[in-house]
């Protein structure tokens, strides 16, 4: 379109010109320059993407176009005209609204609910005027949602839905997406998609963060490239269309890492350029024979949930050594019931549980241990480590009163910290010192910590939950080869993982788990992403499709 | 055996029975003012340990406003006030300044209860001077009903008044912008915080109303109650609300009816004694505490708390 190269010099009625504009964008937390004089225009019925690593300042710039945060410096422009966005309410007011990476929905109110929050400063609630408001958003999106349905019981796509539809309440000027296919499956992110282009009709201006290049270039009409903090490059419309997508990634990868002298250490370099490649080429086979024995079995195994949190019904799964086994699902299905089940935190109530061929059901978390079996959990703050406690005795928390670390009661503390920094350096955990509180280290490095601490005693079955949820590429590659070398060495392994591109690269056969059920096992392949989708939406109830 | 039983049975004649709803009502009103309170800043997420010192200060501070005004509306005035005062006390520490809400609120209850106890002493030295009794007010019709009408048709027109803040609150959950916010700001404040509301002001306003409702149900105590104001003379039932208000699930209606049942096993302790049933009294006073434990060891696990209850909120926090 001549409209958009045309760009900003145009009048403020021109279609192509920006409508939300961010000129010399800075922001300095204590230790991080997080936004560095960011530029970013944003137009018209475009979707604009912002790509970039955790910790680039994808998050920190959203933060402050939606007013949660303010900049130290810089300004916003919207339709050409400086704005003032002192708090999300403002942002709202004029037409910016963004729909975070975590759910801003509350699970216990009723959709309408949650879409009146806020709204208005009239005392009474107007449920008539908020249900007619919303009828017109979802037409225009071309979406169907139950009003009265209570808002946690439904599907995450259609939570998506709602909160789209609350993003554009006030108006729908701009809005802003945050790692928004994070949670779906593939089939979700197609409705989304579908979504996006009505959108765009309506001359919405999007702006779409992720940190997955295929996602970018599926979507976008223009690329910004963030890293650390600054804005390093970008992708017109123009060029997105006159080029294949493989010069595309070409060209990001190129703006990514061209600057020779500003790309640091190589296996960084070298990590990233990985992820950004088609992650298909890395899947890894596996040639494990069905006659061998499996290590860890489970028989139609049932078990009780927590809170909201299902349960698991009649999971039968089998894992061999050298195995990978993976299990994939939204996010809340059993997940966190399976991997405590075979760990031996929760109990079954029918089914066996067996290792090695014997049924371990009675047996606890410790004697599970000893017979090689480790569980490393996603609630890594919670039940991983000990926030208070150093990092040396995090590592060996597992072996506290054992010999020789502990004599007659009494702690070696020569002994614990000789243990500490090797495992400190094995793992490469940074860490200021082994006496520093675990709470503070960054999140990849106590999922490192965790790793070392499970991982230090020849285990034999491993349960990863969601072993790289939340980590920034390089950690999440590390953690992703530990995986592989540990399999490769003999043990067996089960990766419970939200992220489908994980489980496509690691696992070589991958069960579905759905409302704490297994629904169906595919092996890596051609097509499993697109069956595994299938699976995982299950029974019909489609989430985010049009009803 | 045959004299217990006989006991028993002459026990439920009918003016027994009336006194009975009639004790209970009385004795449920306190509970009731300060328990829909403790529903309002709970939903809000602010557990309010300090009711027990709210309430205490309310008793003080009304008995104060009806003695020196002669009039126990300016009693209740008064007790709004100064529990609405203690609950600034935790709205600033609590609230504002993020400390922790349950060390705050035990404060609170001993600053609460040492410093009423002290003034009392201060200003009347051993006397304990009592108000006037106060009309009830009969609604007509209604009264002449057989056992119920004149134990729950004959009261102080306060207690109307609480049944109808009772519905109010009810209303304003559910129906109001207010509502929205308070419940919002105890399931996820950070989505309260994203629509553009103040988390902190939405907390402090039901904190605010949290003492104020405390502090009425502490002059009730005073003024209506006992006629007289003694040093911790609320005896655990600041505490007794939060167990309600849990046990109600903050649903209003609910916290009527729980007050009520705890009212009567209050007033069965006087009832029981005034009978001349020979229990000892030791005994018969720990009905109302048999009461609470019984209905946390049968309901405890069905009682609904807001996820964010009890945790400070600090924007942009993790």
């Amino acid at each position: 379109m001549a409209d958009g190269a045309l760009g900003a010099g145009m009048s403020p009625t021109d279609p192509g010109a920006p409508a939300v504009e961010l000129v010399g964008i800075s922001k300095q937390f204590p230790g991080v320059l997080a936004n560095d004089d960011v530029h970013l225009a944003v137009r018209r019925g475009e979707v604009h993407c912002l790509l970039g690593e955790n910790g680039a300042g994808k998050s920190t710039l959203i933060s402050i176009l939606s007013g949660m945060q303010r900049p130290d410096s810089g300004t916003i422009l919207i339709d050409g005209e400086p704005a003032r966005i002192r708090s999300p309410r403002d942002a709202l007011k004029m037409g910016i609204g963004t729909v975070y990476q975590h759910s801003t929905l509350i699970p216990a109110l009723s959709v309408l609910e949650n879409l009146m929050l806020g709204e208005s400063r009239r005392i009474v609630l107007d449920r008539g005027r908020a249900r007619a408001r919303m009828a017109e958003i979802a037409k225009m999106l071309g979406v169907e949602v139950d009003p009265d349905a209570r808002t946690g019981d439904l599907a995450l796509g259609r939570q998506q839905q709602v909160e789209i539809i609350s993003a554009l309440w006030k108006g729908s000027r701009v809005l802003v997406l945050d790692e928004p296919t994070s949670m779906l499956t593939p089939q979700g992110v197609e409705e989304l998609e579908k979504v996006l282009v009505q959108l765009k009709q309506q001359g919405t201006a999007i702006i779409f963060i992720t940190h997955k290049l295929h996602e970018a270039l599926a979507v976008s009409d223009r690329i910004t490239i963030l890293r650390r903090g600054r804005a390093i490059g970008e992708l017109s419309s123009e060029e997105i269309r006159s080029s294949t997508p493989e010069q595309n990634r070409a060209t990001i990868v190129r703006l990514m890492f061209g600057d020779a002298t500003d790309i640091g250490d190589a296996p960084e370099l070298q990590t990233r350029i990985e992820d950004v490649e088609d992650l298909g080429a890395r899947r890894l086979t596996i040639a494990a024979g069905d006659e061998e024995e499996p290590i860890l079995e489970l028989k139609s195994v049932s078990a009780p949930g927590d809170g909201l949190e299902p349960g698991i019904v009649d999971v039968s799964m089998k894992v061999r050594a050298g195995q990978i086994l993976g299990v994939a699902g939204i996010d809340g299905n059993g997940q966190r019931a399976l991997a405590e089940t075979i760990a031996g935190q929760r109990r079954a109530r029918t089914g066996s549980v067996e290792l090695f061929g014997t049924p371990v059901n009675r047996l606890g978390v410790s004697a599970r241990q000893k017979l090689g079996l480790r569980y490393v959990t996603d609630d890594r703050l919670g039940e991983g480590i000990v926030r208070n406690l150093s990092v040396s005795i995090n590592l060996l928390l597992k072996r506290i009163g054992e010999q020789p670390f502990w004599r007659r009661g009494r702690i070696d503390a020569r002994k614990v910290n000789a243990a500490a920094l090797e495992l400190v350096a094995e793992y490469d955990i940074r860490t200021p010192g082994i006496a520093t509180r675990a709470g503070t280290l960054s999140g990849g490095n106590i999922q490192k910590l965790l790793l070392a601490r499970e991982l230090s005693l020849g285990p034999k079955v491993v349960v990863f939950n969601k072993p790289t949820y939340g980590l920034d590429l390089r950690t999440t590659e590390n953690v992703r080869e530990v995986i592989r070398r540990l399999t490769a060495e003999g043990a067996g392994a089960v990766l419970i993982s939200t992220d489908l591109d994980e489980l496509l690269e690691l696992a070589g056969e991958i069960v579905v788990l759905s409302r704490g059920r297994l629904v169906g096992t595919v092996q890596n392949g051609r097509d499993a992403a697109e069956r595994i989708g299938a699976l995982m939406i299950g029974d019909g109830d489609s989430p985010g499709a049009v009803a | 055996m045959t004299a217990v039983l006989a006991a028993a049975s002459g026990l439920f004649t009918q003016s027994f029975v009336t006194a009975l709803i009639a004790g209970g009502v009385l004795a449920s009103i306190p509970l009731m003012f300060t328990a829909v309170g403790e529903a309002i800043s709970e939903r809000s997420g602010v557990l309010n340990i300090g009711l027990e010192g709210m309430m205490l200060v309310g008793a003080y501070t009304g008995f104060l406003g009806a003695y020196e005004a002669h009039s126990m509306w300016v009693g209740f005035l008064t007790g709004a006030l100064g529990g609405g005062v203690a609950a600034a006390l935790m709205v600033v520490l609590s609230v504002r300044m993020g400390l922790d809400q349950i060390v705050i609120g035990i404060a609170i209850t001993l600053a609460g209860e040492g410093i009423t106890s002290v003034l009392q002493q201060a200003q009347f030295g051993g006397a304990y001077p009592r108000l006037p009794a106060y009309p009830q007010v009969a609604i007509p019709g209604l009264d002449s009903i057989p056992i119920l009408g004149k134990s729950l048709f004959d009261q102080p027109l306060v207690v109307y008044f609480g049944l109808g803040l009772v519905a109010a609150v009810a209303w304003m959950f559910s129906r109001t912008r207010w509502g929205l916010e308070l419940r919002a700001a105890g399931e996820k404040p950070e989505a309260l915080d994203a629509a553009g509301v103040s988390v902190l002001n939405t907390r402090s306003y039901a904190t605010l109303a949290t003492g104020a409702l405390a502090g009425v149900g502490g002059a009730y105590l005073s003024v209506i109650a006992a006629g007289t104001f003694t040093p911790f003379m609320t005896q655990g039932q600041g505490y007794m609300a939060i167990v309600i208000a849990m046990l109600a699930r903050g649903r209003p209606v609910w916290v009527a009816v729980a007050s009520f049942v705890f009212g009567i096993s209050l007033s069965l302790s006087t009832a029981l004694q005034l009978t001349g049933i020979n229990i000892s009294a030791d005994v018969i006073n720990m009905l109302p505490f048999a009461a609470i434990m019984l209905a946390l060891v049968i309901f405890a696990r069905s009682a609904y708390l807001p996820p964010a209850l009890a945790v400070p909120y600090v924007r942009g926090a993790r």
